[in-house]
């Protein structure tokens, strides 16, 4: 089967089309605040990169964050109308779990860092395990030093990614057995998007496109937009 | 036109507020399908639109309204010819998502996707039940974010007359609501609260409206202002606590009408227009429609009020926008963004 995942939680917008043949073809874009521009016409690329038309998509896979909210809504929105007008299944997977895939090699504890921003990262922690890697600490958002407090306790040799561990990377540096990895694995990438979602299509882990359901981890904040606001009512 | 699909089927995509709407719409004009989906009840706790909120709710409502609105219609995504969204003005997290999702199903269609003004769309939700109208048409937009007079020439040519300086009209109505404890959306509670109230109890300010437009600098002869007036209602009932909320009420509406609609009829008036209609969400309230015909009559042209339906935000009038910018302009990039404030087209 054929899998479309995109990627837009972080900083990069992302797509890639792969199978039981590994990822065919994959593009990313940094420069934050542009994945509505950037999607589509990357959607497009990729597809033909890969050498597929859209109709031979089986099911597409998407980021649902935790991430930064308009970037998630750009992908989401975009994901769950291809599978709608393609009439084919999703596979939601998160944002963390796509950061720690790439990582899967290490025996270490894998704590993927998303930059949260105003200070604070969304975290979780892994382990790998055949094939993969499981998530034995569920997502949060919480500051720096609340994260490095945590590996702190944990005291076992940990390997720290993402945008969100490099940014605040002075607060982690006086712990031991702390390892950072590059800016290579500092982003969610749709090529792992891909990867994770071919296992869980074996296994039929699919959702219908009104069923996704985003991982928002923080309360919108109910501010009034009086000036922006152009709607009628 | 009869029920036969025959070319020029386009689906338009609304999200730039808290309506989130598609529809169905063949030749700019023949409305197969509009649904809206409404999420005021989510704001209303905040008496006010929440633009986070807003986003989320856009994302949830996205795929059953696109559905329903195929559905209702009784098409299949592949008989799609054109697909429309409204990429501005309005709040960026919420534009994305229609923005995104149209061009999503244009790639997968193999259609045109169509960038819409949402101004240009309220311009055109007239149309949709009056494909005759003709021009030159004064258009006044009152809604939650716009207050302006618009002189419509012709297909997409457009000279602004004039706008609010300050709060939109849609925007006065919340905030005395709120004041007077209506909550929200103001508009519906203000207009049926008037009904029983006296709108000659208390004189409220109507700026910058005098027996005589030419009296008035150029920049100010169509402007609206309808701040002052919000702080008078509210300094008013401070004074006067006792003051019947139904009288505050009418006094305030038939202020804020009186001025819309004696501009109308200035600008009716000065540029010879054969025609004067009414759009947005404010054109729904009854006093408005009622002083707006009456105007029209008074003035010799034809007046066009359309249904409330057609007034508040929808996706037919994206679609019916559109079809005329496809027709005029061919489709846009994929790479178009959304942009909160983006203005209406205008010749120079
Ligand atoms: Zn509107």
């Amino acid at each position: 089967m054929l899998i479309l995942g995109i990627e837009s939680a972080g900083a990069q917008v992302g797509c890639a089309v792969g199978g039981h043949e590994g990822v065919l073809a994959s593009a990313h874009a940094g420069r934050g605040r542009r994945h509505a521009e950037a999607l589509a016409p990357q959607v497009d690329f990729v597809r033909r990169q890969a050498g597929i038309e859209l109709s031979e998509v089986g099911a597409v896979a998407v980021d649902v964050g935790p991430g930064l909210f308009t970037g998630l809504r750009v992908g989401i929105a975009t994901a769950v109308s291809l599978a709608q007008a393609l009439g084919v299944p999703m596979i939601p997977v998160p944002s963390l779990d796509l950061m720690a895939f790439p990582a899967r090699w290490t025996s270490k504890v894998i704590v993927p860092a998303l930059d949260a921003r105003r200070g604070e990262l969304f975290t979780a922690l892994f382990r790998k395990v055949p094939g993969g890697v499981q998530r034995v600490r569920d997502a949060n958002v919480c500051t720096p030093e609340e994260l490095s407090a945590e590996l702190e306790a944990l005291d076992e040799p940990a390997l720290l990614l993402g945008d969100g561990a490099l940014r605040h990377a002075e607060a982690f540096a006086g712990l031991r057995g702390i390892e950072m990895a590059e800016q290579g694995l500092a982003n969610p990438s749709a090529r792992a998007l891909v990867q994770l979602a071919h296992a869980r299509a074996m296994r039929e882990e699919f959702v219908q496109p009104w069923e996704l359901e985003p991982i928002y981890l923080r309360q919108p904040d109910a501010e009034i937009n009086w000036s922006t606001r152009a709607g009628g009512a | 036109m009869g029920d036969q699909l025959s070319g020029d089927t386009i689906l338009g995509i609304e999200t730039s507020c808290d309506e989130t709407a598609v529809a169905v719409v063949e030749r700019g004009t023949l409305v197969r399908s509009s649904v809206v989906s409404s999420q005021v009840e989510q704001h209303a706790r905040y008496g006010g639109v929440v633009p986070e909120v807003a986003g989320r709710a856009h994302v949830q409502q996205l795929v059953p309204v696109l559905a329903e609105a195929l559905a209702t219609a009784g098409i299949e995504g592949t008989d799609v010819e054109a697909v429309a969204a409204t990429t501005g003005p309005g709040l960026v997290g919420s534009l994305l998502v229609g923005v995104s999702s149209a061009k999503a199903l244009s790639l997968v269609w193999g259609v045109p996707f169509v960038s819409v003004n949402h101004l240009e769309a309220h311009l055109y939700a007239s149309f949709l039940e009056e494909p005759d109208l003709e021009m030159p048409l004064v258009v006044l937009l009152v809604s939650g974010g716009h207050t302006m007079l618009v002189l419509m020439e012709g297909h997409g040519r457009y000279r602004l007359l004039g706008s609010t300086l300050d709060d939109a009209a849609g925007e006065a109505y919340d905030k005395v609501a709120r004041y007077l404890g209506l909550g929200y959306p103001g508009g519906p509670a203000i207009d049926a609260l008037s009904v029983d109230g006296d709108p000659t109890a208390f004189d409220y300010p109507r700026a910058m409206v005098q027996e005589n437009p030419d009296t008035l600098p150029d920049d100010r002869r169509y402007a609206f202002s309808f701040s002052g007036l919000k702080t008078a209602v509210v300094n008013h009932v401070r004074n006067e606590p006792d003051a019947p909320t139904a009288d505050v009420a009418a006094s305030f509406q038939a202020a804020v009408v009186d001025a819309l609609v004696t501009k109308a009829r200035w600008a009716v008036e000065a540029t010879g227009a054969v025609g004067a209609c009414l759009g947005g969400g404010v054109a729904a309230n009854s006093l408005l429609r009622e002083r707006f015909a009456a105007m029209c009559d008074g003035a010799g042209v034809r007046a066009f009020v359309p249904s409330r339906a057609m007034c508040t935000d929808n996706a037919a009038m994206v679609a019916a926008a559109g079809w005329w910018r496809l027709q005029s302009d061919g489709p846009s990039p994929l790479d178009v963004g959304a942009d909160p404030n983006l203005s209406l087209p205008l010749l120079d």
